[in-house]
């Protein structure tokens, strides 16, 4: 499985964030964030608390009420700032929310149905019917483990936090996007869980698709081991590295990282 | 309203000819009402139960009484069938009964099913007690005028111990005219010792218009009698509808109602329901719809007069554009209804700037051991949601209609025939703005 683009020959840049300065509630917390993606690439974003991690997932998934006051972000050639949230969805952008949100009386399946369906047209592609859906579907139970009992209930309603991060790696397989961004997926995880929901991103890497995995702890690496790991402190990327770099901050912390780095 | 001169409304509702029924009780019962009806005029919003809905526009017009060519019209055959729905049917249209688009054949043992036009044709007297009413206050301007002008509408009466195994199905059709009518229906329900019934009652419209109609339903549910009431009110866009149903329930009786209000312009249900005898229970449902310029007001009121009885409510509002939604839910708990158990909540959306809901939800209790609840909310769709959904690619106004159809659906949720349930959670999402 262990796939690396940058032993491949050619480098398709898929994720192109530069000096990107974005602010929430007239704060700024990005401050000049940038960073390169490839196809295949996995890149872990780590950082402290308040560094900036989720709002740049925010920011890349078009939620309201971040404001991006300077700085481009190139998304297979095309401006992502200027899309829709659901226009970017369609287009192959997935977040994997941090807290994924309770919807009672949508059915998880028809919801899923609903989305898996709008992107495609997005896309001008043909929608599934139900019955070819749940097919879809039934396979990825399978590849992600998960019981069905899951496609029955209201979205998230009444989930276990495990049962939710779960959801929403399942919804990225049913979905396949192209770049997933998953939002400190790993917090709040047992061991078990977080095995399985690295599982679940493993079987979906591959060379099309690229990952940024924001995260507070170097524990999900463990499981899913990232081809980059940046630092993100005070808004942006202060150092850059291997999976190895990981390790040195779980040794280290946070303190020290970063002097030096260009600014 | 009514010290200065008379309103065009008033006027030209009083211009109507009596119904002449030849059963004296009945018609001085109706010049009675009539003489209320032209003495008192109309509510003005210093009346409580009228605070929110002014009726000085409608005040202002005039309508022709009643509809001469009713057995003639033509109408529209689709609104009167129903998916899931296949039994009796009486269709009434501009408030007179239709034999010819009405199915009363093969009626089983112990189901009485007549128009009231017919019923009082024969032994009048089981009716006497419904129809002899005498309306006390101003607000009950529209019970009033009907219980003067209504000249037909359903007679219905389950036998004790008869389970009806279908559903009744109860039409009222608006069809356009040559001029706004006035048309008043009376429904006269009953259900013996123990029997069952499912009663559809629908509000249709053929073609445009912008009638007046008022229908007061009297329903009856002796010891034991379980009756399941599912209203689905979808009037002409112009049509005015004052409806009040009065519920009694005897001991262990127990009505469960459903409401879908989704037509009409001016649209009025009190819903009204005493708990009389021991262990009676009330379940209402309801979803108030308006978008446009409609405005839709429920005012229910829920009597605890006996131990140990229970009523639910849960009633959810959603209103777009310049819309306006009343809702009032008033329940008394009286001296003596000890151990009884009320719970009432009114869930609201705004999906515009410009609309409006006003909701009341009231308590008062006057016994022991009670348990209570109550509660009214009104909100927007949440933004977080919202992005959920539309970050998975749906888009925004796909993902509104989700989210509000879903905020609706929790009220049929209960609903047990399922291929109606889905008939009208599909009519609910067809009313979504798109």
């Amino acid at each position: 499985m262990a796939f690396h683009s940058n032993e491949s020959l050619k480098l398709i840049t898929m994720l192109k964030i530069e000096n990107l300065h974005a602010r929430v509630e007239g704060r700024e917390i990005l401050k000049g964030l940038s960073l390169t993606v490839n196809a295949g690439e996995v890149h872990a974003i780590m950082g402290p608390n308040g560094a900036g991690k989720s709002t740049l997932g925010n920011v890349l998934s078009g939620r309201e009420g971040y404001e991006v006051t300077a700085g481009t972000v190139t998304y297979n050639g095309i401006d992502l700032l200027a899309l829709e949230p659901e226009a970017r969805a369609a287009a192959g952008v997935f977040l994997a929310f941090q807290y994924p949100v309770e919807i009672p009386g949508v059915n998880n399946t028809y919801f899923l149905r609903a989305a898996f369906n709008a992107q495609r047209k997005g896309r001008g592609e043909k929608e599934l019917d139900s019955m070819q859906f749940l097919k879809l579907v039934r396979e990825k139970l399978k590849v992600m483990q998960i019981s069905d009992e899951l496609l029955h209930r209201a979205v998230n309603e009444g989930f276990s936090g495990g049962e939710k991060k779960r959801n929403e790696i399942f919804q990225m397989a049913v979905l396949e996007p192209q770049l997933a961004i998953l939002d400190e997926t790993d917090s709040g995880l047992d061991i078990d869980a977080l095995k399985q929901v690295a599982q679940g991103v493993n079987a979906l890497r591959s060379p099309e698709r690229a990952f940024l995995m924001i995260t507070h702890y170097q524990r999900l690496l463990d499981y899913v081991v990232p081809d980059f790991v940046h630092v993100l402190a005070d808004g942006r990327i202060v150092e850059s590295g291997d999976k190895s770099l990981a390790l040195k901050l779980e040794e280290h912390g946070y303190v020290g990282i970063g002097e030096g780095a260009p600014a | 309203m009514n010290q200065s001169a008379p309103l065009p409304l008033v006027e030209s509702l009083l211009d109507a000819q009596l119904p002449g029924s030849g059963i004296a009780w009945l018609d001085a019962a109706r010049r009675e009402n009539r003489e209320a009806f032209a003495s008192g005029g109309l509510p003005d919003t210093r009346v409580e139960a009228w605070k929110y809905t002014a009726l000085r526009a409608l005040a202002q017009r005039s309508f022709a009484s009643g509809d001469s060519q009713a057995q003639t019209r033509v109408v529209d055959a689709a609104p009167l069938t129903l998916p899931g729905i296949d039994g009796p049917r009486l269709v009434f249209v501009n408030g007179v009964f239709r034999a010819d688009l009405s199915a009363l054949d093969s009626l089983q043992d112990g189901l009485t099913l007549e128009p009231l036009s017919l019923a009082l044709r024969g032994d009048a007297e089981p009716l006497r007690f419904a129809l002899s009413r005498h309306y006390r206050e101003t607000g009950d301007a529209f019970a009033r005028i009907n219980a003067a002008s209504a000249g037909d509408g359903l007679v219905l009466r389950v036998a004790a111990k008869t389970i009806v195994a279908v559903p009744v199905q109860l039409v009222f059709v608006g069809a356009s005219a040559e001029s706004a009518l006035a048309w008043h229906a009376r429904n006269v329900i009953e259900l013996g010792e123990d029997a069952e019934l499912t009663l559809v009652e629908q509000h249709v419209a053929s073609g445009e218009q912008a009638h007046l109609a008022t229908l007061v339903s009297d329903i009856e549910l002796r010891e034991g009698a379980r009756l399941h009431h599912i209203i689905l009110q979808n009037a002409a866009i112009g049509a005015s509808l004052v409806r009040r149903s009065s519920l009694r329930l005897h001991g262990r009786a127990h009505a469960k109602v459903h409401v879908l209000e989704l037509g009409g312009a001016l649209v009025r249900h009190d819903l009204r329901a005493e708990l009389v005898g021991d262990g009676a229970q009330l379940d209402t449902r309801g979803v108030f719809m308006p978008h446009g310029r409609q405005h839709i007001d429920t005012q229910l009121a829920i009597r605890h007069q006996a131990l140990n009885t229970t009523s639910s409510s849960n009633w959810r509002g959603v209103a777009n554009d310049r819309a306006r939604g009343v809702f009032r839910g008033a329940i008394v708990v009286a001296p003596g209804a000890d151990g009884s158990d009320a719970s009432l909540s009114n869930k609201n959306l705004l999906l515009s700037p410009s609309a409006e809901i006003d909701t009341k939800p009231e308590l008062e209790i006057y016994a022991d051991e009670v348990k209570a609840a109550h509660g009214a909310t009104v909100g927007q769709l949440d933004e977080r949601s919202l992005f959920y959904l539309r970050s998975r690619g749906i888009p925004q106004a796909e993902a509104r209609a989700l989210l509000t159809a879903a905020f609706c659906r929790a009220v049929l949720d209960d609903l047990p025939n399922e291929t109606l349930r889905e008939h009208l959670s599909t009519l609910l999402i067809a009313h979504l703005p798109t």
